[in-house]
């Protein structure tokens, strides 16, 4: 018998039916977003006209469906771009950080972990306004004493990059540290009594081990980036990602069932994202 | 000695990176914005100190009441978020099978990895005017004309805490599964009744994870901008469009630096508030996993 359950059955079926509910409530936006992708109809919205891919593959006006649209196609690449660049960044970082926070003893090292997990809980809103005035300062700074003109630290992908980069960066070090934790040191010690190198010790026993914890982080850094609007929305130029694309199309133009299109393509591709990741942690669970 | 050499420039190579981070992407620049907000300008390139951006924010009603309605119910929805993903989260940790726990879990982080703007665009699809709920509403003969669902506070509230109670769970999860079914035994035992068990055990138990889910679901309900704006429209009145407006539409970057000096200032207030009257740390609850 389970203590910590209701014991009453009645109580039992209620709190089923709760759950039951919780997750419709989850499932109901996603299910609606999606279903409408396939409506032979103008507008997102009942009556239901009968099923049609052309949301996806039409190339005919006035349905333009989302692989001929051009400027949706291109805030695709660009996130796709901004995503990997981003994420193997963070990666590259977190791992670093992961090791120096791991291996190493150094004074004021609780002080530089709370700094590493700040990034974390200040709103997405902020870091995007504050990277903006920053780069913006030191363009401008460089612009009236010596007369340089750096585009790059003016609105656009660059600043998208670092503004995305400077908080998942928290998010990748807590997952590869979580892993590297866990790692018995012992294996390296055997390692290097057997003769290796600490670089061939890192490359052979250390990375190794912690492969499954740089996939995952990697992807979650690149869903979050993917997914992110709050700070790559102060920062974007001209090269706008598709959530920015699509959110433009949304308050301009109003809904069209292309948007459902690209709802339910973005859901089923992170989806899927999602699901690697956990098979792949899966698989490596037993061997812990 | 030349292990000690190259433990320091190991050291060295680690810590540069995690430096030049912090330093260049999130102190200087949040000092940036807070030099910016006490800067006022008088002419072309011309520029006065002092705190006149501050006062401008207090002698204008509806930038604070903005903060303090962002504030408020930024609070409600972590609080709804808790009442709503407590009996989740228990019901995965505590009750479910061991095979259906997991799946259960994953359902549950689904929509975690769909956008934001999916998420709101959902909802606007569901309930706005010539949406599934009216039209449904109007099918069945309860209502005559079409009915429109958005725009108003209820919905937002809702809207956020969809977006949100994920964060709550899974930190709660991560907790209660830690508990051992035992101590609960133990409190009935003793001549505890449920609610006895419930409060004295239950709840002191999870008490990290309730922090920590807490805190992240208030700093991502103050610091949100799509759910608010989507679903609220445009007299939602949330203190990051103020932030948003200033900066794009009014280019006033000043004042827009103010205002979001007083979201941070706010926000970390309340955090801290929080962590000193449960006695947590921040290392110990929002860095845990």
């Amino acid at each position: 018998m389970n203590v910590a359950a209701p014991q009453s059955p009645f109580l039992q079926w209620l709190y089923r039916g709760y759950m039951l509910a919780f997750l419709a409530y989850l499932a109901a936006p996603l299910f609606a977003a999606g279903m409408f992708a396939f409506n032979d109809s103008m507008f997102p919205a009942l009556p239901w006209n009968g099923f049609t891919l052309d949301w996806f593959f039409s190339s005919t006006e006035p349905k333009i469906g989302m692989f001929h649209d051009r400027r949706l196609l291109r805030g695709l690449e660009n996130s796709l771009y901004i995503g990997v660049l981003v994420s193997a960044l963070a990666v590259a970082a977190g791992t670093c950080n992961a090791f120096l926070f791991e291996r190493k003893q150094f004074p004021g090292k609780n002080v530089f972990y709370i700094l590493m997990i700040v990034p974390l809980v200040i709103p997405g809103v902020i870091l995007g306004i504050s990277i903006l005035v920053f780069a913006s300062m030191i363009a401008n700074g460089l612009e009236e004493t010596f007369g340089i003109e750096w585009d790059f630290l003016r609105p656009g992908l660059f600043l998208v990059i670092l503004g995305q980069f400077s908080f998942l960066t928290t998010i990748t070090s807590l997952v590869i540290a979580a892993r590297l934790r866990k790692f018995d040191i012992s294996l390296e010690e055997a390692a290097l009594n057997l003769g290796a190198t600490r670089l061939r010790v890192l490359m052979t026993v250390t990375l190794p081990y912690l492969m499954p914890a740089l996939f995952s982080a990697f992807v979650v850094a690149f869903l979050v980036s993917f997914e992110n609007f709050n700070t790559t929305l102060m920062l974007v130029g001209s090269d706008a990602p598709l959530t920015i694309t699509m959110y433009d199309r949304m308050v301009k133009v109003g809904s069209t069932p292309v948007l459902n299109a690209v709802s339910f393509f973005l859901m089923v591709g992170s989806g899927m994202l999602a699901l690697l990741s956990v098979v792949v942690q899966k698989k490596d669970e037993p061997a812990t | 000695m030349a292990r000690t050499d190259v433990g320091k420039l190991s050291f060295i190579l680690l810590f540069a990176p995690f430096a030049l981070w912090i330093a260049l992407l999130i102190i200087l620049p949040q000092l940036g914005i807070g030099y910016i907000s006490l800067r006022e300008k008088v002419g072309p390139g011309e520029y006065t100190f002092g705190f006149s951006n501050y006062v401008a924010f207090l002698s204008e009603p509806i930038y604070w009441n903005t903060l303090l309605r962002t504030a408020w119910m930024s609070i409600l929805v972590t609080a709804m978020a808790l009442a709503v993903g407590f009996p989740v989260a228990y019901y995965i940790a505590k009750i479910a099978q061991r095979r259906s726990r997991a799946a259960l879990f994953l359902m549950c982080l689904i929509p975690l990895w769909v956008s934001d703007l999916v998420r709101a665009f959902g909802w606007i699809v569901i309930l706005r005017e010539t949406g599934l709920v009216s039209s449904l509403l109007q099918k069945i003969g309860l209502v005559s004309g079409p009915v429109e669902l958005l725009y108003n506070d209820a919905t937002v509230v809702m809207g956020l805490v969809y977006t949100v109670v994920l964060f709550m769970i899974v930190p709660l999860v991560s907790t209660l599964d830690g508990m051992d079914n035992s101590l609960i035994e133990a409190g009935y035992n003793l001549g505890g009744s449920r609610l006895t068990v419930f409060r004295r055990i239950v709840v002191p138990y999870a008490m990290p994870g309730i922090v920590a889910g807490c805190i992240i679901v208030f700093m991502l309900t103050a610091g949100s901008y799509l759910t608010p704006i989507l679903l609220g429209g445009k007299n939602s009145m949330w203190f990051t469009e103020q932030i948003y407006e200033q900066f794009v539409t009014r280019y006033n970057w000043e004042s827009g630096a103010t205002f979001g000096v007083l979201l941070l200032v706010f926000t970390s207030f309340v955090v801290w508030l929080g962590l000193r009257l449960t006695g947590q740390s921040l290392a110990s609850t929002v860095a845990k996993d």
